[in-house]
């Protein structure tokens, strides 16, 4: 693996399927009194979060936690990044404090791919603006894993399961990171949205492309519903939230066209009534809140290998 | 250095024939084979191509206003380094170069620095703003006698506006030059919209964005019969719209800056800003197209677009660092990769791009002349056969924001004359 996660392109299908097998591992961890291991003892994790994302930053926090490391958390709200300091400003003030690992989360997108070139430690990219979400894709791939396949199994990857992704594409840095790490993982994935929400290149990327969601779920092993910003409507993306709840929210009556066995999924945070009727998200189908679960474990599996930590105790073969 | 005597010896005059060249009092008195040097310094050109002194129509040399980018002296000392012998400078200065004493005032600087001849171009419009024109007439009867007039950085949008503008400058030969966006259409852009820009999440920057301004732009300048300049064509759609006006013989002109000669947009992928320009940087396909318009004739100009910026202003994210690229000291060396090694041009065709038509286009009388005895001793000296050498800013220019810098690129520029007083010899600056 290399040293950062910046992309889920820059993961190959063994990293991937080690990376879960990783996270299988670490899963009894949570079902423990003491969560706690003590493989990152000494080490330090960074939180940078340039952009307010409660759930993302906790769910670093407690996965690097339950490894032991010590945790700064950095929010530029209120900090010098407020007075102007620059990004590399940032990124040597980190370096000279001796991150181990820094996880970023940022407006811009490629800020990781700068961090990169000005920290030595480790960059985790926790979403970066329009670009990239690659340990929600891991986590999500996890869950696939654990729903389709069975708790516990390690080894596998996602030949052949169907994923429909359904949402604004186009600005979507889950979308990006699931296509890349889904159909690398041999999943087929394909992208559901208005034209207007998806990208103009969209045909060369390694996933189908369809406006039209109904037709989809029928073919669907997983639907992934993805948050649309009602934003976007006054940049004319489409016409009103009505409109595009009517076109491709996911309701009851449409799950209802879904196999048996599909799951609903949502990284969250969701906008109930809009993307996603509230009884869908409630539904035994849906996979919201284990997806927060396996966040941490997925992430905790992101740290220790990223910085090596010492062998996994009683949790190794 | 005093204009004093020159004996060149032995230099190719763009292409054709080695011979001397002798400059005295500023002109070229004399070519042929075997001059007497009667006293005059002698500089050995052999293996040296003579072309006469390159005139940029786009420059930005910040002054006044961003000092700490680049200032007139500065930036005139890498456009000589480049072989360049005028420039044309950009108006978006801080002042804007919207009024009389603004254009004066580089023009002033530029006489006082001596490395190239400065013609500053004048705003459009007050303050770039788009809203009202700017005195255009008080600007062309300055001393500056300004007639390429643009809002580059920014397009004059308003169709009304951009007709009244092509319109009044009929009044003293001016041209607009205009810089074809789309404010609408580019909203939030930041790269070429296609497979690089949905791959990186940055948000596009579409060619349909120019194509439309550039389409409306000839029909305008058709209309009311006035010259249109169009900036740093970077899309095979506008290559064709361009083509199509000028077989209709519509007073319409046109530039490619070197990097769209050279570079795509997926030099991107490492997020790098050193490769943020506007307009973006676009695919093989269009660089093939553009170089074939240049070929061609289509496009008439290759203009550097230099804008350098500060350190700090490229070492951020994407989105936050400022546009633009560096360009005056390689443009020549890039022109000799991208359209001479490939065959689409010869020394005749480089004199052409690089001098004749830009100062035609920029109405400079005293520049772009062929090299001939009476003529303005204003010359380039360039080695073709210098060993293809890795660029590194050679720190002349006040900023380092290359997008060239550690490719090889094939030439070297040894020696700059204006009006027959050297600014740069072997490779350097000569201080004035």
């Amino acid at each position: 693996m290399n040293r950062h996660l910046i992309s889920a392109e820059d993961l190959s299908r063994d990293d991937v399927v080690l990376i879960l097998d990783t996270a299988e591992e670490l899963a009894s961890v949570a079902d423990r009194p003491i969560k706690k291991l003590p493989t990152l003892r000494g080490r330090t994790v960074v939180n940078l979060f340039f952009e307010d994302s409660t759930r993302t930053r906790i769910s670093f926090e407690a996965a690097a936690k339950r490894l032991s490391a010590d945790v700064i958390n950095f929010s530029a709200k209120g900090s010098s990044v407020a007075k102007g300091e620059s990004l590399k400003d940032t990124a040597l003030t980190l370096e000279a404090m001796g991150a181990d690992a820094v996880v970023i989360r940022h407006s811009a997108s490629g800020a990781p791919h700068r961090l990169a070139g000005w920290v030595r430690g480790s960059v985790v990219n926790a979403g970066d603006g329009t670009h990239e979400h690659p340990t929600q894709a891991l986590l999500d791939a996890f869950t696939i894993r654990r729903r389709l396949r069975g708790h516990g199994q390690t080894g596998q990857a996602l030949d052949g399961v169907r994923v429909t992704i359904a949402g604004d594409v186009l600005h979507g840095r889950v979308a990006r990171s699931n296509v890349l790490l889904l159909s690398t993982l041999g999943a087929q994935v394909t992208l559901v949205a208005p034209p207007t929400l998806m990208p103009l290149a969209v045909g060369s990327w390694p996933c189908g492309v369809s406006y039209d969601l109904d037709s989809e779920l029928p073919k669907s092993d997983v639907v992934m519903m993805l948050r649309v910003q009602q934003e976007r409507m006054s940049a004319a993306y489409f016409p009103s939230v009505r409109e595009y709840r009517r076109r491709y929210g996911l309701d009851a009556a449409r799950m209802a066209r879904l196999p048996d066995d599909a799951i609903v999924m949502h990284p969250g945070p969701m906008n109930r009534g809009v993307e996603i009727a509230a009884d869908v998200a409630d539904s035994p189908r849906s996979t919201i809140v284990e997806q927060v679960a396996n966040g941490v474990t997925v992430r905790m599996a992101v740290l220790y290998l990223l910085l090596g930590g010492a062998e996994l105790p009683a949790v190794t073969q | 250095m005093s204009a004093a005597s020159w004996l060149i010896r032995g230099a190719t005059l763009a292409g054709g024939d080695p011979g001397d060249i002798a400059v005295s009092g500023g002109v070229i008195t004399e070519i042929g084979a075997h001059l007497d040097a009667h006293g005059a310094q002698v500089l050995d050109a052999d293996g040296l191509i003579a072309l006469p002194g390159l005139v940029d129509l786009h420059t930005h040399l910040r002054e006044p206003g961003r000092e700490d980018a680049e200032t007139v002296e500065t930036g005139t000392a890498a456009a000589a380094l480049g072989g360049y012998t005028a420039v044309h400078a950009m108006a978006n200065t801080e002042p804007v170069a919207d009024t009389a004493g603004v254009v004066e005032q580089v023009w002033r600087l530029g006489k006082a620095a001596g490395h190239a001849d400065v013609q500053p171009v004048g705003a459009v419009t007050v303050g770039l703003n788009g809203q009202h024109l700017a005195e255009l007439g008080a600007m062309a009867d300055s001393a500056a006698h300004v007639r390429v007039f643009s809002d580059d950085g920014k397009c004059v949008a308003d169709p009304l506006l951009m007709r009244r503008a092509l319109e009044y400058v009929k009044a003293f030969n001016g041209v607009i030059a205009q810089h074809a966006q789309d404010p609408r259409l580019t909203e939030g852009a930041q790269l070429n919209e296609g497979e690089m820009s949905g791959r990186l999440g940055l948000a596009g920057w579409p060619a349909v964005a120019e194509e439309g301004i550039v389409a409306r732009d000839c029909l305008l300048a058709a209309h009311v019969g006035s010259a249109l300049h169009i900036c740093h064509v970077s899309t095979a759609g506008s290559v064709e719209i361009i083509r199509w006006a000028k077989s209709k013989g519509w007073p319409v002109t046109a530039e490619v800056t070197p990097h769209h000669l050279l570079l795509t947009d997926e030099l991107a992928a490492g997020y790098d800003p050193v490769f943020k320009v506007n307009p973006p940087l676009r695919t093989g396909a269009d660089v093939t197209e553009l170089r074939q318009a240049l070929a061609d004739g289509t496009i008439d100009a290759v203009a550097t677009d230099h804008a350098p910026h500060p350190v700090e202003a490229k070492e951020t994210e994407w989105a936050e660092a400022a546009w633009g690229m560096t360009g005056l000291e390689t443009a020549l060396r890039v022109v000799h990769q991208a359209m001479v090694k490939t065959g689409l041009l010869d020394w005749q065709g480089v004199a052409d791009r690089m001098s004749y038509r830009p100062a035609r286009i920029g109405r400079l009388t005293h520049h772009g002349t062929p090299p001939v005895a009476g003529a303005a001793a204003n010359l380039t000296l360039y080695d073709p056969a210098a060993p293809a050498e890795a660029v590194s800013p050679s720190g002349a220019s006040k900023s380092r924001n290359t997008p060239f810098a550690g490719m090889e690129l094939p030439g070297r520029v040894v020696a700059t004359f204006l009006r027959g007083t050297p600014t740069v010899l072997d490779g350097k600056l000569i201080r004035a």
